[in-house]
């Protein structure tokens, strides 16, 4: 073809190319040095600075860094607290998204609007009084407050998101399951539950993501050492501004590597659920 | 939900109103029950805490004792208080940074992504480069402040180090603590963080353009830029739309990265409206002044977010 020959001497696709390539890796550079200067000893940093490589791999650092904080127990409490939200957010969002978008309850638009409402607030206007009030009935700085919290700001968007999808949910299917004698809760998981499978897990993989990496509100209610999140403990000791140049980057790594583990185990179902309803 | 986590938010589809339908059975009674746990959950955790908030706002309050009525009083020193006017001046660098910025980029890479790469070099290829874009979105905001806040030191920081190693030593600065440009390197920042979620959501959109279009515009003789402006860009809108629309949501609500970069120093200089509200909450403890600050940063936040509602309703009638 006249085009394809054309196009074959352009130089031009060359050159987009490279560009991008060329930012693929001024994207990637902060990880790299992450990653350099957390396998340094610190007497090689203080000789030959950031960018060289290290004189040896010295693993050092990150084990200090691991125990001084005891990593463990943080990831522990991410992954008990991402995903039980996880768990008990997509299953609020069924059960809210049942009743909006197939049950069709009246007012069901308010009612939407009102948990979009409750997903776009900012956490700000929420913080100090759940702060207060979880003194009071001692959830305060206990792991299941979190959990509580986040489980309905997760759950504000799943419904959001599943009523629409389920609104459109075939009626002769639930008509039949009903002919034949199902009640409303066994269609909903018999049928909407599992055929709604593929939503759901993208629903799964978002709340699981999004909690993990949620800041603020963990960071006023989980005080204690022993309670925190991964990411609020290496807020709080970057913020305490004590640590030095190769423990700094230790625990960079660290608070890096499971998002990059999540990256690549859930990278397609991230691509694919960004698009989940942006345009239909 | 704080910045990074408000940033990569797909946005929601809006629910398709269809015309009532008679059903079988019995009245809406049953279905109610299934929506009690969310709705005791929204009253508990949402809605509630939210009317606290406004209700504080309306008084003097330490956090201890009992808060003191005081009107309106704190949103008239609010409104007369130049740093509060100057942290939102610092939430429009943000707006910047995290919505113009990433969703203009955003637009040329996609379509580099889409229509050079992908194809003549393979669907592999510009997966691959996606991905790499996209990784900065799944950091956590924290952790991402942490990785930068030492690439930016001063002393011993990684981008100085490479300045200096290129013979640019005189560019070298104190990219955090100087107050003339601590902004500018948080914007930085947070462009980064930004990019890969216009990218990974235009590429997606691109799939949808009719290639007929481009291969017409082809034939009509467009350049690629002259193809991108004209058929592109005008189909894509609706996803450019629901970007730029949940940036701006999101760099309204910007926390983490103030906290880990900054503190909002030096002297103030890169502080913002949900900073300091976290500020007079817990560190002033001047709460009411706090939940003003927070009340106001949410009408904004809703404001937008039913203009955005209503423009989307709007598109879809027509």
């Amino acid at each position: 073809m006249a085009t394809t020959a054309r196009r074959r001497r352009d130089p031009a696709p060359h050159l987009v190319l490279w560009g991008l390539v060329a930012l693929a890796a001024v994207m990637l550079v902060p990880f790299a040095i992450i990653v350099l200067n957390a396998l340094k000893s610190p007497a090689d940093y203080a000789t030959s600075g950031p960018l060289s490589l290290p004189d040896e791999v010295h693993a050092q650092g990150i084990v200090d860094f691991w125990q001084r904080v005891d990593f463990g127990s943080k990831l522990l409490n991410s992954f008990v607290i991402a995903g039980s939200v996880a768990v008990l957010a997509v299953v609020v969002s069924v059960l809210n998204a049942y009743a909006l978008g197939i049950g069709r309850i009246r007012g069901r638009l308010w009612v939407l609007t009102l948990f979009l409402i409750a997903n776009t607030l900012p956490q700000e206007a929420l913080v100090y009084p759940l702060y207060h009030l979880f003194k009071q009935v001692d959830l305060y700085d206990t792991r299941l407050g979190v959990i509580i919290v986040f489980t309905i700001v997760q759950a504000a968007f799943g419904t959001y998101l599943l009523a629409s999808t389920l609104s459109g949910f075939p009626r002769e299917v639930l008509e039949a399951a009903r002919v034949d004698g199902a009640n409303r809760w066994q269609v909903l998981v018999r049928i909407v539950v599992p055929i709604s499978r593929p939503t759901l897990g993208v629903l799964f993989v978002f709340f699981f993501i999004w909690t993990w990496n949620e800041f603020l509100i963990p960071l006023v209610l989980l005080i204690s050492d022993e309670n925190q999140t991964v990411p609020v403990a290496l807020g709080i000791l970057q913020g305490q501004r004590m640590m030095d140049a190769t423990t700094t980057s230790a625990s960079a790594l660290l608070g890096v590597l499971p998002a990059v583990v999540f990256f690549l185990f859930f990278q397609r179902t991230l691509t694919r659920g960004m698009t989940v309803g942006a345009v239909r | 939900m704080s910045v990074a986590t408000a940033v990569d938010r797909p946005s929601p589809a809006k629910p398709t109103p269809s015309p009532p339908r008679r059903r079988p059975g019995r009245g809406q009674g049953t279905y109610l029950l299934f929506l009690l746990p969310g709705a005791v959950l929204l009253l508990a955790v949402v809605l509630v805490p939210f009317a606290m908030n406004v209700g504080i706002s309306f008084t003097r309050w330490s956090g201890v004792g009992d808060p003191r009525w005081i009107g309106l009083e704190n949103y008239r020193r609010l409104f007369a208080d130049a740093a509060f006017w100057a942290s939102f001046r610092h939430n429009v660098g943000l707006l910047v940074a995290m919505a113009v910025l990433p969703t203009a980029a955003g637009l040329l890479v996609a379509a580099a992504l889409f229509d050079v790469v992908g194809k003549r070099f393979g669907p592999r290829a510009a997966g691959v480069l996606r991905a790499c874009v996209y990784l900065p979105q799944v950091l956590p905001i924290a952790v991402a402040g942490i990785v930068w806040s030492w690439i930016l030191a001063p002393r011993g920081g990684a981008l100085n180090a490479f300045l200096d190693a290129v013979g640019l030593g005189s560019l070298a600065r104190d990219w955090l603590g100087d107050p003339d440009i601590a902004l500018y390197s948080v914007m930085g920042v947070l462009a980064w963080i930004q990019l890969g979620y216009p990218v990974v959501v235009f590429m997606a959109g691109m799939q949808r353009i009719d290639p007929v279009l481009h291969e017409a515009a082809e034939l009509d003789g467009a350049s690629w830029f002259g193809r991108f402006w004209h058929v592109t860009v005008p189909q894509i809108r609706p996803e450019a739309f629901v970007v730029l629309l949940t940036c701006s949501i999101a760099a309204l609500k910007v926390f983490g990265p103030i906290y880990v970069l900054t503190g909002g120093g030096p002297g103030g200089a890169t502080t913002v409206p949900s900073y300091s509200s976290f500020q007079n909450f817990f560190e002033k403890t001047q709460v009411g002044y706090g939940a003003a600050i927070a009340t106001v940063l949410t009408v904004l936040v809703l404001v937008l977010t039913t203009a955005f509602l209503r423009v989307q309703n709007r598109g879809e009638e027509r």
